[in-house]
């Protein structure tokens, strides 16, 4: 295997360019999956057939938590690719830590949220409004809560075998992943929350 | 015993008890077999934990063969069932059953299937690469694509085959009109097959776009790896709008949401419009690859190089844009209103274009040509003529005001059987015969080979442009009998006899197989069929590294270049080889995968959710391991070129070459 050390550690064998160019177009995939996610939700959530309306279930305290949550928990973890790019192993171990228990927040909340909807007589079986809302919602906290395993995974692997090629790489891919699940949950918050709530 | 209940057929019928004596029988007997022969070991170690694209490849071209005789047994049910009025072979349910099945089975596992084996087969070849960019994966992308047709084809023993067609249009797909487990399994079986496709694209597309060897331009790749390149791009962005639909269609089965239900502001619609956003691609993503084989095979037998490289190139592209603009040509009838209708019959008329580009492009590379009519080319020269006729019906098609007269009659059945046979079967039969000896070592019989294309060729004109004419008299598709008054009659015995010349082909592929696996010479050379691109360039059979050293790439038909204008493809001395190591993981949890599945279709939560941790461990598994692969020593290498008993040095290749 050779490295190239003109290269950032993530970027410095043959096999890492691949995994990163391979790591982006199922990213590609990722947008198309969740746009078809965010049609059905445009297209059903005026259907309420019997059940509540999105003004009605709604509410902003727990949503403005998730979001800043979130947006603060991308900022860490590119300050820890930033530290992992200057070879700080330890910096960079803390703030992936910090990103993954913000993650862990946001589910909590996420949770609750979920439970309100319950209480208040929205469904995943109430109307078409409530199952595209929950499946929307539902694959991002799914991709949340996978990244959250995934990450601990990571963490433990430098935390063992140090700033290596492998770990490095492992560790920048997984930044793309969070990143990209922060540009959905903007979405989710201007697209299906704000708008809702108008 | 009431446990197990759920587990009958709704409609039984003494051809699924023979069935499932003869499934029970064949099983057995694998199991004694590789038990008696000793065969477990090598099983295990040469194919189910094999990550080489070439093993794989062929891995999935025995699944297609497989498939093909499953959906042609679907075919000719269908077409014996039609032969006569009123006919009492099948009843209404069963032929239901039947047509459903012989959709899916053709179109995902089937059809599917043989454009991955080529391109797992060609891709990583032509581009002068040691194998795909993650092959691991592409081990996975096999397994799960096997366990979920697997998981399709219980069904008719296990619990009842789908019956809403194998489109599933909604609230026929419902829990309130398909009550049997069918459409579960539909849902669940293509989720799983489909998670493989979709990384098989990544896995190419990145393969494609990183591993082509030095020199190698986008502009001076070999057509087929363009449409493959194409073909997976499609691939990425279509299949995440089918996981999605059928996430919808499993939840509102099993779960009692709401999507595509008529109550609670569920809405059908959405159904057929995410199955056709990923539908229309997909019928591109197989048949570009096809136009690719064409494209190679054609320039072959035809000793020219292929006329407007860059218009087939930029063709396939627009191609590839407006099949994602399409989709509800598929369903003028149902409601979208004047303006929409007009729209999308404009951009399918439009795809009419670049098509019509590369049938020129075809004809021009044969003109004036030293014609070959070996059997490749015969299938190639037989998919011009017929496949225009094709693509001419779906121009009228295409017409929405016309289109409430064609709609749902045997004239469209007529018209996506008359692209997709002389366009994808007959490419893959061509491929099979092209690249046979490349993976095999010998050659299939041409003289065979001849008979099958006629038989295969006549079969089809015979059993399926009679439909446009009963269609066009209002024979509905889909209908499991008509009355004598009807006329129908005597046109749908022509087709029966068609069909039943197209088993015959069928049968004489097999033969074929048999018969030159016997009888075929063995000292075929590398380069049997005087090809021109880069995968003849290496020995027959390829060796596990492809090629001892990368070639060095200078124009489009790279191995003609070094064969008749002395380019030298290999230079440099030869090193050690890095190559991945093999893995078991992929089958186990793609058989984890189909555990899940099959609890997710009968609803049994406890197995279901055991499954799916332990999917979600075999990835942590992966995760936590280190594996860098192995090292084939340049002195090991050098000793296999050898044993090939060819000269290592290009320049003597030529000479050798230039005799023939």
């Amino acid at each position: 295997m050779k490295i190239d050390h003109a290269q950032p550690l993530e970027y410095s064998t043959d096999q890492n360019q691949l995994n990163i160019l391979g790591f982006w177009i199922f990213l590609g995939a990722e947008i198309m999956l969740f746009a078809t996610l965010f049609t059905a939700y445009f297209t059903l959530s005026h259907r309420t057939g019997s059940g509540p309306t999105p003004a009605e279930i709604f509410e902003i305290t727990p949503v403005l938590i998730e979001t800043f949550v979130l947006l603060t928990s991308s900022f860490t973890i590119g300050l820890g690719v930033h530290a992992m790019r200057l070879g700080r192993k330890n910096a960079m171990v803390t703030f992936f830590g910090i990103t993954l228990l913000l993650g862990l927040c946001f589910l909590g909340v996420e949770i609750f949220e979920f439970m309100t909807y319950y209480h208040e007589g929205a469904t995943y079986q109430t109307s078409a409004f409530t199952s595209a809302l929950m499946t929307t919602l539902g694959t991002h906290g799914a991709h949340v809560t996978l990244g959250f395993f995934w990450g601990l995974f990571i963490i433990i692997q430098v935390v063992k075998r140090g700033l290596t090629p492998q770990t490095a790489n492992k560790a920048f891919i997984f930044s793309l992943y969070w990143h990209f699940l922060d540009v959905v949950w903007i979405f989710i918050f201007s697209f299906i929350y704000l708008k809702g709530m108008m | 015993m009431e446990f197990f209940q759920r587990f009958a057929i709704p409609h039984p019928s003494p051809a699924i008890y023979a069935s499932m004596v003869a499934i029970a029988l064949v099983s057995i007997g694998i199991v004694v077999g590789l038990t008696y022969f000793k065969k477990w070991g090598y099983l295990w170690r040469e194919w189910l934990t094999t990550v080489d694209h070439k093993k794989i490849g062929i891995m999935y071209l025995l699944s297609a063969l497989l498939m093909l005789f499953r959906g042609g047994a679907d075919a000719i049910m269908m077409r014996a069932q039609l032969a006569t009025p009123e006919a009492k072979l099948l009843d209404a349910q069963h032929y239901n059953e039947i047509f459903t099945t012989h959709g899916v089975v053709m179109i995902l596992f089937m059809a599917m299937p043989f454009i991955f084996a080529f391109m797992n087969l060609i891709v990583p070849l032509q581009i002068g690469a040691r194998d795909v960019a993650f092959p691991r994966l592409n081990a996975l992308s096999f397994w799960l694509f096997f366990v979920g047709a697997m998981l399709f084809n219980i069904s008719f023993v296990i619990g009842g085959s789908p019956d809403a067609g194998w489109t599933s249009y909604f609230p026929l797909a419902g829990n309130d009109f398909s009550t049997s487990v069918g459409t579960n399994y539909y849902m669940l079986a293509i989720q799983i097959s489909g998670i493989g496709s979709l990384m098989t694209g990544i896995n190419f597309c990145t393969t494609i776009l990183k591993m082509r060897a030095p020199g190698m331009t986008l502009m001076k790749m070999p057509m087929f790896t363009w449409s493959a390149f194409i073909a997976n791009v499609i691939v990425v962005f279509a299949f995440p709008v089918l996981t999605v639909a059928l996430i919808m269609g499993t939840a509102d089965r099993l779960f009692g949401a709401n999507f595509f239900t008529t109550s609670n502001g569920g809405m059908d619609m959405l159904w057929a419009n995410f199955f056709w956003v990923w539908g229309h691609p997909e019928v591109y993503i197989l048949i570009l690859p096809a136009f690719g084989l064409y494209s190679e095979i054609i320039s072959t037998f035809s000793g020219r190089n292929l006329y407007g490289y860059k218009s087939m190139v930029w063709s396939m592209i627009l191609i590839s844009l407006l099949s994602f603009l399409v989709w509800t040509h598929h369903f003028f009838t149902m409601g979208q209103g004047a303006l929409t209708n007009s729209i999308f019959s404009i951009t399918t008329m439009a795809i009419a274009v670049p098509t019509g580009v590369k049938i020129f492009n075809w004809l021009f590379t044969m003109w004036k040509g030293k014609i070959r009519f070996t059997t490749p080319m015969l299938y190639s020269v037989g998919f011009i003529p017929l496949f225009t006729i094709g693509g001419v019906t779906g121009v009228m098609l295409a017409m929405s005001a016309a289109d409430y007269q064609y709609h749902n009659t045997m004239f469209l059945v007529a018209h996506f059987h008359n692209t997709i046979i002389p366009g994808v079967v007959f490419a893959m039969l061509a491929g099979l015969t092209y690249y046979w000896p490349k993976f095999f070592g010998f050659m299939l019989n041409e003289k065979i080979g001849k008979t099958t294309f006629w038989f295969i060729a006549v079969g089809f004109v015979l059993a399926f442009f009679p439909m446009y004419i009963t269609g066009l008299d209002g024979q509905a598709r889909r209908m499991y009998t008509y009355s004598e008054s009807t006329g129908f009659g005597p046109l749908n015995m022509v087709s029966f006899f068609g069909g039943a010349l197209m088993a015959i082909a069928f049968l004489l592929i097999v033969y074929n197989i048999w018969y030159s696996f016997k009888n075929s010479p063995r000292d075929i050379g590398s380069d049997p069929w005087d090809a021109r691109s880069l995968e003849w360039a290496t020995h027959t059979p390829v060796p596990e590294y492809n090629f001892a050293r990368l070639p060095q790439i200078s124009s489009s038909q790279a191995f003609w270049d070094s064969k008749k204008n002395g380019h030298v493809l290999f230079k440099g001395e030869i090193e050690d080889i890095h190559m991945p190591n093999n893995s078991g993981v992929p089958f186990v949890m793609s058989c984890i995968f189909f555990v899940a599945g099959f609890s997710f279709v009968f609803a049994l939560w406890v197995p279901a959710v055991i499954a799916l941790i332990g999917v979600f461990v075999c990835m942590t598994l992966r995760s936590f391991e280190q594996d860098h692969g192995y090292h084939i020593h340049a002195k090991e290498v050098k000793e296999t070129e050898a044993k090939y008993g060819e000269v290592l040095n290009n320049e003597d290749r030529s000479r050798a070459t230039s005799r023939v």
